[in-house]
């Protein structure tokens, strides 16, 4: 027989909590912007959780999937996901209007390392939907731009329709203390006035990087890890200062289910942001 | 820790005195095979059994069993699976199973539905005799020293029985006068010779402490492309596997109308599926990959983490898969042995 655990006996970690949606909206053909609120006001209100960090979201009579957070924890109160429609639970999550009832509960992972980056120049490289995990730092570091010193942002996806949040790019360029890149693959509407050709082909752009004193921070689709790494390695960046955030399939979030399990550690546990030290040593992550 | 004597004829009388509220469970036959069962009648009880088909982890994690009820709105938690139980006849190598368990369900965010039916499981232990398949030894987990409420050693006149909580010890107290605190030398040394014959009696054996190098080693080595080729990716050896603990969550509705129930359902790293994620991409689509996972998790992380491997030597495994990848026989290949193995014959057939 085992020791019995009171205090934790009390808590379901796998019960949804009620939440609402909000508002919602296309950002793509394919990807929808989700703004979430739990019920419970006090517990909307005291929901606490770092950028990079991830919550299951349930469909009743669907299912359960992981999400990152989009939203930053400097702006609490609503929660916000944008989410590509992909799987059943996304399917289903897509048909739900603005105040429907869905489960949350998170949230999970280790989220970007925060205290570390601070006082630190942050190199933000974005492919595609890498936008949604990585939109959380941004704004963290935005909202608390007096604790960051250089902010740069590379971001690029295949077309400008597909480029998520562009429009919140264009205005977070205006406050002009961050450094704002952004490139497509191709230029489909003959109104993209901005640079043409793979997120690689902006790291010319940054100059004068400190590479003892920069975090770089990348998510995008498997392949860009490839490329957008020996980028970073050519500027000197310590491989532990090359942080990324990875995908994997996951039923618990908490270290129970096995399937997000690589090596001897969990991603949803350890993970979902690893250092690029993590990856060399570590078959299997990228 | 005290140990003390029950007679042999006493045994069934005993249980059936602790057993009036919570249910007892026993191996008993089915078939040729044993299987961990709710006691309907004492006789079917069997004291000499090998391995049960399914360990008793079914019983603290079923294989289907549901986590909650829902409505239009909420998520409500169902525990109605779990009851109060005493499981009597569980060998050393499945407390030590449960044990591996623990760690992992309990540790972090403690999985409620695993503590609460932990809970309510009192563990009756049985001493057993290795066949040709066992090999606990091996693994050190053919003596057992904690994680059990009783524990019963099988010998010639009588049985011992240790007492190793204070549950344990409250059972034994509702028919105090059927236990006997005096030992005798005799009795002592006919333990001690139990003991020692036990050991002897074990025909398989596996390097565990050299495992986790082999299996850094020999992990790029096309051995596993040719296991790969033979496994069926049935997903048995997962099902049989005492700490083998990974598990699916879905949502089932009547006709998609709520309400309607949250499943839990065991799964397996060799499925097809485990590793794939929305939108088709699959981290190990190879089956070869699926049965590197299966093995260095066992063999090799586990060890990195806990000192130990979390193969506990049952031998499920060796008499489970269907074409004859198990701990031994994928052990022994590592190792560098020619074992007569279904995909050394497999690959003969095809090179002929």
């Amino acid at each position: 027989m085992i020791v019995e655990k009171k205090t934790m006996e009390q808590i379901n970690p796998f019960k949804p909590e009620p939440a609402r949606i909000v508002r919602t909206y296309y950002l793509t053909e394919d990807v929808k912007f989700f703004q979430v609120r739990l019920v419970d006001m006090d517990r909307a209100l005291s929901f606490k959780y770092k950028p990079g960090q991830f919550a299951m979201l349930s469909v009743l009579g669907v299912g359960e999937a992981p999400f990152s957070i989009s939203s930053t924890p400097s702006r609490p109160g609503l929660l916000e996901f944008c989410i590509r429609k992909a799987g059943t639970v996304t399917n289903a999550l897509f048909r739900l209007k603005e105040n429907s009832l869905i489960g949350l509960r998170g949230p999970y992972g280790n989220g970007f390392p925060i205290e570390e980056m601070k006082g630190k120049d942050i190199i933000i490289v974005v492919g595609g939907l890498g936008a949604a995990p990585l939109r959380s730092v941004l704004l963290y570091c935005l909202d608390n731009r007096d604790q960051f010193s250089r902010v740069s942002v590379l971001y690029g996806a295949r077309r400008p329709a597909e480029m998520i949040f562009r429009e919140e790019y264009f205005a977070l360029r205006e406050r002009g203390d961050l450094e704002c890149r952004l490139t497509v693959d191709r230029d489909d509407t003959g109104a993209w006035k901005e640079r043409i050709g793979v997120v690689t082909t902006l790291f010319a752009y940054l100059n004068k990087v400190k590479p003892e004193n920069t975090y770089s921070l990348v998510c995008g689709p498997p392949v860009m890890y490839k490329f957008v790494i020996k980028e970073l390695i050519k500027l000197n960046i310590p491989k532990n200062q090359i942080l990324m955030t990875l995908e994997r399939r996951m039923k618990c979030g908490i270290g129970k289910c096995g399937h997000c399990a690589i090596d001897y550690i969990y991603t949803c546990l350890d993970g979902p942001v690893f250092t690029y030290w993590n990856v060399i040593h570590m078959r299997e992550l990228i | 820790m005290r140990i003390l004597k029950l007679k042999k004829q006493d045994l069934f009388t005993f249980l059936e005195s602790i057993s009036k509220e919570p249910e007892l469970w026993a191996p008993q036959k089915k078939g040729d095979k044993y299987i961990f069962e709710k006691v309907e009648d004492f006789s079917k009880i069997e004291l000499q059994t090998t391995r049960t088909i399914i360990p008793p982890k079914k019983i603290m994690v079923p294989p289907v069993f549901n986590m909650f009820n829902f409505n239009e709105s909420e998520y409500y938690e169902d525990f109605s699976h779990i009851t109060k139980k005493i499981l009597f006849g569980i060998h050393a190598c499945d407390i030590h199973g449960l044990l591996t368990l623990d760690k992992l369900f309990v540790q972090e965010y403690p999985d409620p539905y695993y503590l609460k039916a932990r809970k309510n499981t009192l563990i009756l232990g049985l001493s057993c005799w290795p066949d040709e398949y066992c090999f606990c030894q091996s693994t050190r987990t053919h003596i057992i020293e904690e994680g059990y409420d009783l524990f019963f050693t099988n010998l010639e006149r009588h049985f011992l029985v240790w007492i190793g909580s204070s549950q344990g010890d409250d059972l034994v107290r509702l028919v105090p006068s059927l236990f006997d605190e005096n030992l005798t030398d005799k009795d002592i040394q006919e333990y001690i010779l139990w003991q020692a014959e036990k050991e002897k009696a074990f025909k398989t054996e596996i390097d565990f402490i050299t495992m986790p190098d082999l299996m850094e080693l020999k992990y790029n080595t096309p051995f596993w492309e040719k296991v790969g080729e033979a496994c069926l990716a049935c997903g048995s050896c997962s099902m049989v596997c005492p700490t083998c603990n990974c598990y699916n969550v879905t949502d089932k509705t009547f006709l998609g109308k709520k309400p309607g129930k949250r499943i839990r359902y065991w799964d397996s790293c060799t499925l097809p599926e485990y590793s794939e994620v929305a939108g088709g991409e699959n981290f190990r689509e190879k089956k070869s990959d699926r049965l590197k996972l299966w093995y260095t998790h066992k063999l090799q992380a586990y060890v990195s983490k806990y000192g130990k491997p979390s193969c506990v030597g049952c031998g499920r495994c060796l008499v489970t898969c269907p074409v004859g990848i198990n701990v031994k026989t994928v052990a022994k290949a590592l190792e560098g042995e020619v074992v007569d193995a279904f995909w050394n014959r497999l690959s003969k057939e095809v090179t002929k």
